[in-house]
């Protein structure tokens, strides 16, 4: 039946190829996703068709038809990178844009070549800053090997040629050679040093905005998730694991289960149970019918309520110190104006639309996988160490992620796919239901932050002390890279803050509860700027500054975020009037390398209702790849952080979470979204920052300082409560 | 057994009634550009036309759909759909791209009915869900289309 299936769908016809054996690496390297023509975005998919293609290095494999084949080592989750990589390779390699074509790169060759690929995971807005040399290096030694091929056929010397869109050509003689031509034997051709790569000012393609590649497969449903792959023979599962983190499945009756239609078998799963079918729908139906005795552990009566006075009251426990300067608790003993803030920041869930999925095939000596995941390498090994197989025979297909922002980064659904589909023999699809998704999901920590700081008789700080308390994420994941009790992580935005204040310090409490935490998009920084950066505010009230001058004068000695000011100021109107229970708030934060600074502008109804009507954003990543998709995701950013800010709040209660559905943790919809500008405030230089996520964490203080401005109002919990800013309180 | 009309072609499913219909487009007929996001016409990701209107269809049982005509993203018109990926096309709308079917299902819906939406017609009518935030560019796109509609 599913064969049939297969046979009439109209994506199998796309050239989806599922691999009967272990055949990757080499030039057809396991799945495709359907890159489309670069060109003329309206043409059909690539078909994989690769005639005679040669390799000349591992990212670059040319065809007889000149087509450029290049993997693609990072995983596209809509950052953009399908498009902005090859431009990074293509600038090197002087072929024509339109002959690129994108493949993923294999995991499993990386593992086999020992790391051939370098970077497969793909986080921490690290796509190009981390990947761009050596993409660039390897365009720019497939170029020169083409040119060297080139003048051996002539002979002539290599330096008299060039290499020109697609073509290598010797002036001298007037010929010219397709890169079709000569790439393979340009394959053959060791060069005795790697060239130079060109200087920003060179280029031609880095810094322009040619359409997204994928933006065709995305426009017509031929886009191939996760969720999307169909292999032969495939069978559904349904899971559900213990609500409560932590608890176990003592035992569970599932007659009414199995005597349903379609349902193949009932399994239990680490921590839960599974149902696999031949149809999703029958799986998940059949699942609600097994009676289950969970056993819930420790964790069964904690709520949320517990958690944030326990995060409140290690503020006043032991910490760890993570950074002095100066002497801050004498400045502070003797300073003239003192103004103390504690802010709060609750769990927040990723959801993203995919919910997480994974197909599986598993044999006794291998296992073949198909999903979006941000990490292919640890998921091969995550495999490999679940069947006690060698990682060697673990191929993971990586297909198109419908978003990721942290939560596609650990492979949890890998875990229970391999598992099940080592008891069938046939390959399975594991899928979480949206509830699944959000109650199972590793959230971004639960914070407490606490402030100390102090003014001269001039108003100006003299004092900054942080302390904050907050969910580790390395241990939670079980790395215990956690040394002398601080984790980066945690205090990101705290320990780094820009402002010229000369005593400072920062303390650490890690503190972790049954709920498991991880990174969400922009990670330590998407709370730890909500508080420092509406908390710069309030010392702006206190020395009766403007927001915006008075963070001029304590940036006074950095440049870079002067400049993204300057801009911010000019493009949003800064000093022009707003009207009544209407304010425009700032603020400017610098993560991953990149300074965003952002101005919104809200107002607040009678009843408390926030309404975001502008968001205005200046953005300083050095340089840009591809300037609208550096646009397209600080625009993005700003989005999930309004969702954060206005309305994310995950909570626990006897144990498990209470949000579910998209009913329960809302986020905003087109009805709700402010205008976006986005200002490029470029510094250059030796700066690549990145940019799938600075956008996100100056979003929530600047609002807060935008609800102040139009309230007196000051919000210093998330999310924002229209019941705290009711005219009437 | 069940017949459903689907992009123009009738299928006859021997499949439970109760099935949400979005589990029959991806699941039994293999057209997987529509996507499940929620399950509970939430998020929009499911969306398809009805008889022209946009529905959810993850919350349509396909034993209720009687004779109704169905039509997925892989189905659409080319008389607006051409139009509209070319709108999005031009302000590179998508990003993880999960939820733009469901988008453009909408959008297709809006357009038939309401040929040069304003600003406030597009907040009302397309309520789905975009976690990437792409709602400017999707907003930008419809107006676009709807120029290009009206040549």
């Amino acid at each position: 039946m599913n064969d049939s299936i297969v046979s009439r769908s109209h994506l199998s016809r796309r050239h989806f190829l599922v691999l009967a054996a272990g055949v990757t690496g080499g030039l057809v390297v396991g799945f495709r996703p359907e890159a489309a023509s670069a060109a003329h975005v309206g043409a059909a998919p690539w078909d994989g068709a690769l005639n005679g293609a040669s390799e000349v290095n591992p990212w670059i494999a040319i065809g007889t038809d000149n087509s450029v084949i290049m993997r693609l080592g990072q995983s596209e989750m809509g950052q953009g990178v399908m498009t902005g990589l090859p431009m990074i390779l293509a600038e090197e390699l002087q072929c024509d844009w339109s002959s690129i074509r994108v493949e993923m790169a294999s995991g499993n060759r990386n593992l086999r070549e020992n790391n051939v690929y370098k970077r497969l995971s793909t986080g921490g807005s690290g796509a190009v800053r981390r990947s761009r040399e050596f993409l660039q290096q390897a365009g720019a030694n497939a170029r020169e090997r083409l040119i060297a091929a080139a003048a051996k056929q002539w002979g002539v010397a290599a330096s008299e040629c060039e290499a020109k869109s697609g073509f290598v050509i010797h002036a001298a003689s007037n010929r010219k050679a397709p890169f079709g031509a000569l790439a393979a034997d340009a394959a053959l051709i060791t060069l005795t040093s790697e060239p130079k790569i060109k200087s920003p000012d060179h280029y031609t393609l880095i810094g322009t905005s040619p359409r997204r590649l994928d933006t065709p497969l995305k426009i017509n449903g031929s886009a191939i998730y996760g969720i999307d792959v169909k292999v032969p023979d495939m069978l559904y599962a349904a899971v559900k694991v213990c609500p409560v983190f932590g608890g176990t499945l003592k035992s569970f009756e599932a007659s009414k289960a199995l005597a349903r239609r379609g349902v193949v078998k009932v399994m239990p799963i680490p921590n839960g149970i599974a149902v696999v079918a031949d149809r999703f729908w029958r799986a998940k139906e059949a699942l609600a019918l097994i009676t289950l005795d969970w056993d819930y552990g420790e964790a069964a009566t904690v709520s949320s309520a517990e958690f944030r006075k326990a995060y409140r009251d290690a503020l006043d426990g032991k910490a760890v110190n993570a950074k002095k300067e100066g002497d801050p608790d004498a400045a502070y003993a003797n300073a003239a104006t003192h103004v103390e803030a504690l802010y709060e920041a609750p769990h927040l869930a990723h959801a993203a639309m995919e919910p997480l999925n994974c197909t599986a095939h598993v044999t006794s000596d291998r296992a073949e996988i198909w999903m979006g995941t941000q990490n292919p390498d640890a998921a091969i090994q995550l495999a490999a160490k679940t069947l006690g197989l060698p990682p060697q025979s673990i191929i993971v297909h990586t297909t198109f992620l419908g978003g990721g922002f942290g939560r596609r980064a650990v492979n949890d659904e890998l875990a229970q796919a391999v598992v099940i589909a080592k008891e069938l023999d046939k390959p399975v699809k594991v899928l979480w239901t949206r509830e699944e998704d959000m109650q199972q999901d590793r959230y971004r920590p639960q914070a407490a932050i606490r402030f100390q700081a102090a003014l001269d008789k001039e108003g100006k700080p003299t004092v900054f002390k942080a302390k904050t308390a907050v969910g580790s994420i390395s241990r939670s994941l079980g790395w215990n890279k956690v040394e002398n009790g601080v984790e980066p992580s945690a205090v990101e935005g705290l320990a780094n803050l820009p402002y010229l204040i000369p005593h400072q310090s920062v303390d650490c409490i890690l503190k972790n509860t049954h709920v498991p935490v991880m990174f969400w998009r922009s990670v330590g920084s998407s709370q730890n700027a909500f508080a420092v950066e509406s908390f710069i505010d309030e010392l702006a009230l206190a020395a009766k500054a403007d927001p915006m001058a008075f963070r001029r004068q304590l940036l006074a000695d950095k440049p870079d975020f002067l400049h993204v000011l300057d801009v911010l100021s000019e493009k949003a109107d800064w000093s022009k009037p707003m009207p009544e229970r209407s304010g425009r708030g700032i603020s400017i934060h610098e993560s991953f390398g990149t300074i965003v600074g952002e101005v919104i502008e809200a107002s607040v109804s009678k009843s408390g209702e926030i309404r975001v009507e502008r968001v205005v954003a200046a953005v300083d990543c050095g340089h840009v790849v591809h300037p609208d998709q550096v646009k397209a995701q600080i625009e993005s950013g700003i989005v999930y952080g309004l969702s954060a800010a206005l309305y994310g709040e995950i909570t626990v209660k006897n144990g498990r979470i209470e949000q579910s559905n998209f009913d329960s943790y809302p986020v905003v919809r087109q009805a709700d979204c402010p205008t976006i500008e986005v200002h490029l405030a470029l510094s250059g230089g030796d700066k690549w920052g990145g940019i799938g996520e600075p956008g996100t964490p100056p979003v929530a203080p600047a609002l807060a300082n935008a609800v102040f401005a139009a309230t007196g109002k000051r919000i210093r919990s998330l999310p924002m409560q229209p019941a705290l800013l009711n005219s009437g309180v | 057994m069940i017949t459903i009309s689907i992009n123009g072609a009738n299928h006859a499913l021997d499949i439970e009634p109760e099935t949400p219909l979005l589990w029959v487009i991806r699941d039994e007929l293999g057209l997987t550009g529509t996507k499940y996001g929620c399950g509970i016409a939430q998020c929009g990701a499911c969306t398809v036309h009805i008889d022209g209107v946009a529905t959810r269809s993850c919350s349509v049982s396909v034993g209720d759909l009687g004779k109704a005509k169905i039509t997925t993203i892989e189905g659409l018109d080319r008389k607006i759909a051409g139009p509209i990926e070319t709108a999005w096309i031009e302000h590179d709308v998508p990003q993880c791209g999960y939820c733009q079917s469901g988008q453009i299902m909408a959008t297709a819906a809006l357009l038939a009915s309401k040929p040069a939406p304003s600003d406030a017609d597009i907040a009302s009518e397309i309520t789905n869900i975009c976690r990437c935030g792409t709602y400017p560019r999707v907003k930008a796109a419809i107006h676009r289309a709807s120029d290009i509609l009206k040549g």
